[in-house]
């Protein structure tokens, strides 16, 4: 099989013959779509906030569009990193506000009603993803209140610790007497 | 052969890859008989350290059994000895070697350009640690080529188990040294943040140099039942101050002597701001590293006092409070260990049954069970502290 690391091999070093399975879920993945999606949407919203309020009839709303854009940018960079479930929980919250401001230009005067119902119903689907994602990578890391072995044998001395302490008084005496061991 | 090679991001798999083989007349090949998985390791498994390239072979905790040889190795080693492997690479020739300075070899990187462009200067070769000091493969493997083998070894007796001995690869010297540097007198409080297998290995030297008193920080209950179990004060940061606890146990004064064995990837909290602030850089990329142990540090020591700091620190750190650092009149030692400087007295020391570091093992698994042994070592699930691959 061909595997692409290997044209980067110094001459000699190992090379992969077979591939091994990567332990990478269905959800890392999903994460991992779901932080770029969110850099990109964050990109349009953060450079072209017009384009985005003339779509929805919501013009006067530039700001708060590209506020918008910087978190959608700060969440996507978070759910790609190693705190990606503190990233897809941030996108969680932020599909909240998207709602939310959508539904403030659902007005009845308002041409792009269409549009508008539209994002809104987008913005629901990509949440039911976010909320998933989340759900399907909290941290391992037991909690506080985990069940846990306590290691108070284990002190490494196999003569014990007075042993060692003793030890130590001993070779520091030699050193201070001008004698080495 | 198997071997536990890097994918990227959080993803190691164990892939069969092709045999290594003598490259250079210096070299060795080892049949691996036991590797560890470091703390370091899991700076790349997050790729915190710039320089992995998928298809890097990990690890740099390693033993084996000698299986070839290279025409130059010179007598130095032949088949079926026992050797640990040191996890920096030494020519024993340089400038640097011969004055001890085993990790800045002038000689055993390769690819010297990259990190004579990054540090200013190239360190010695690594095994299995990207590509600045390197990219030679690694350990985590059933087979290792040693280059420069004729200095780059360990020889062990016969009849010690592998555990007693496979530290002497990194974490024990690594420990060893961090307190070495700290020029311990007797009547010392040394104050030693994270309880990770270096942390272990600190504070069982400092006791061995001589401590008047050892104080250990952590926030995982078992790491900190393992340091009070070889004679530590401890500190669980999640539920006590640090800082005052710290005063408390030494008069209000502040510990002579600091170790920093958490390094760049310092727990991040609600309650220590700055750990959030700098994880939310990281991010974005403003800053490498997250530095919130030497800034403790550097805060609570006593003026005059010393800080080593063994954790590995990758790149940039801010708001490191440089004022009370140079006004207190504080003294930083840092580096990444000069393994084989200690380890004959190391060695010395195992064999005399004063010091048994297999302590530290909590879990023994198969090779193949490596990538998920990254997992829960980095997870601290089921209360693990060190693990120990079997190829
Ligand atoms: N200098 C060298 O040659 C060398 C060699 C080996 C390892 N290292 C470095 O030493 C460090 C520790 O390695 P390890 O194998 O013990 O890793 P580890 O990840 O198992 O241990 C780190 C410990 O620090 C604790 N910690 C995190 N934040 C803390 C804080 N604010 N205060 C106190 N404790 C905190 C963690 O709970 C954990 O127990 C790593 O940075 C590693 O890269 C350096
Ligand atoms: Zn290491
Ligand atoms: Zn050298």
């Amino acid at each position: 099989m061909f595997h692409f690391s290997n044209i980067t091999r110094s001459k000699g070093d190992p090379k992969i013959v077979e591939g091994g399975s990567s332990l990478k879920q269905p959800s890392d993945q999903l994460a991992r779509a779901l932080g770029w999606f969110s850099i990109g949407l964050g990109i349009v919203e953060f450079f072209a906030p017009r384009r985005v309020t003339e779509t929805l009839g919501m013009e006067g709303h530039e700001t708060m569009v590209r506020a918008f854009g910087v978190r959608e940018i700060l969440a996507g960079v978070m759910s790609l990193s190693v705190d990606k479930n503190a990233g897809l929980w941030a996108r969680v919250g932020g599909d909240g506000l998207d709602a939310a401001a959508l539904l403030s230009g659902l007005t009845p005067d308002n041409p792009k009603k269409g549009n508008i119902a539209l994002a809104l119903l987008m913005v629901g689907g990509i949440a039911v993803l976010d909320y998933r994602a989340a759900q399907d990578t909290k941290p391992q890391r037991p909690g506080p209140n985990a069940r846990r072995k306590l290691y108070p044998n284990r002190s490494g001395f196999p003569k014990g610790l007075q042993a060692a302490k003793d030890r130590a008084k001993e070779m520091i005496q030699h050193a201070t007497a001008g004698v080495t061991s | 052969m198997k071997a536990l090679v890097w994918h990227g991001k959080e993803d190691i798999r164990c892939d069969t890859v092709s045999d290594p083989e003598i490259q250079d007349p210096r070299d060795a090949i080892i049949k691996v008989t036991s590797c560890a998985i470091c703390g370091s390791d899991l700076h790349l498994f997050h790729n915190f350290i710039p320089g992995m390239m998928p298809g890097d072979i990990m690890g740099h905790e390693t033993m084996g059994e000698v299986v070839e040889v290279g025409s130059g190795v010179d007598g130095k080693l032949k088949k079926g000895d026992r050797i640990v492997v040191p996890f920096t690479i030494i020519c024993g020739e340089c400038d640097q070697c011969k004055r001890g300075n085993f990790s800045v070899c002038e000689t055993t990187n390769r690819k010297k350009y990259l990190a004579d462009k990054v540090f200013g200067h190239s360190t010695a070769g690594l095994f299995g640690y990207t590509h600045l000091t390197g990219g030679y493969p690694g350990g985590q493997a059933e087979y290792l080529r040693v280059p420069f083998a004729d200095a780059t070894h360990i020889k062990v007796p016969a009849g010690i188990p592998d555990e007693q001995l496979l530290f002497l690869s990194d974490i024990f010297p690594t420990g060893w040294q961090a307190a070495v540097q700290c020029d311990i007198v007797p009547t010392d409080t040394v104050a030693i943040w994270g309880c990770g297998p270096v942390g272990q290995m600190a504070i069982r030297s400092a006791i061995l140099l001589g401590a008047n008193q050892v104080i250990a920080i952590d926030c995982l209950p078992e790491r900190l039942s393992m340091a009070e179990a070889a004679g530590a004060t401890t500190i669980n940061f999640e539920n006590e101050s640090v800082l005052e606890r710290l005063k408390e146990l030494t008069d209000g004064k502040g510990p002579e002597k600091c170790i920093d064995c958490v390094g760049m990837e310092s727990h991040v909290m609600a309650s220590l701001p700055d750990t959030l602030l700098d994880r939310a850089k990281q991010m974005v990329m403003l800053e490498s590293d997250r530095p919130h142990v030497l800034r403790e540090m550097i805060y609570v020591c006593r003026p005059g006092g010393i800080i080593s700091v063994p954790g590995v620190y990758s790149g940039f750190s801010d708001k490191l409070p440089m004022g009370a650092f140079m006004n207190k009149g504080l003294t930083m030692r840092t580096g990444q260990t000069h393994v084989n400087r200690w380890t004959d007295d190391l060695l010395r020391r195992i064999e005399q049954g004063e010091i048994d570091p297999s302590f530290v093992i909590t879990h023994t698994v198969p090779l193949e069970q490596g990538p998920e042994m990254y997992q829960v070592f980095r997870d601290k699930r089921d209360s693990c502290v060190k693990v120990v691959l079997k190829p």
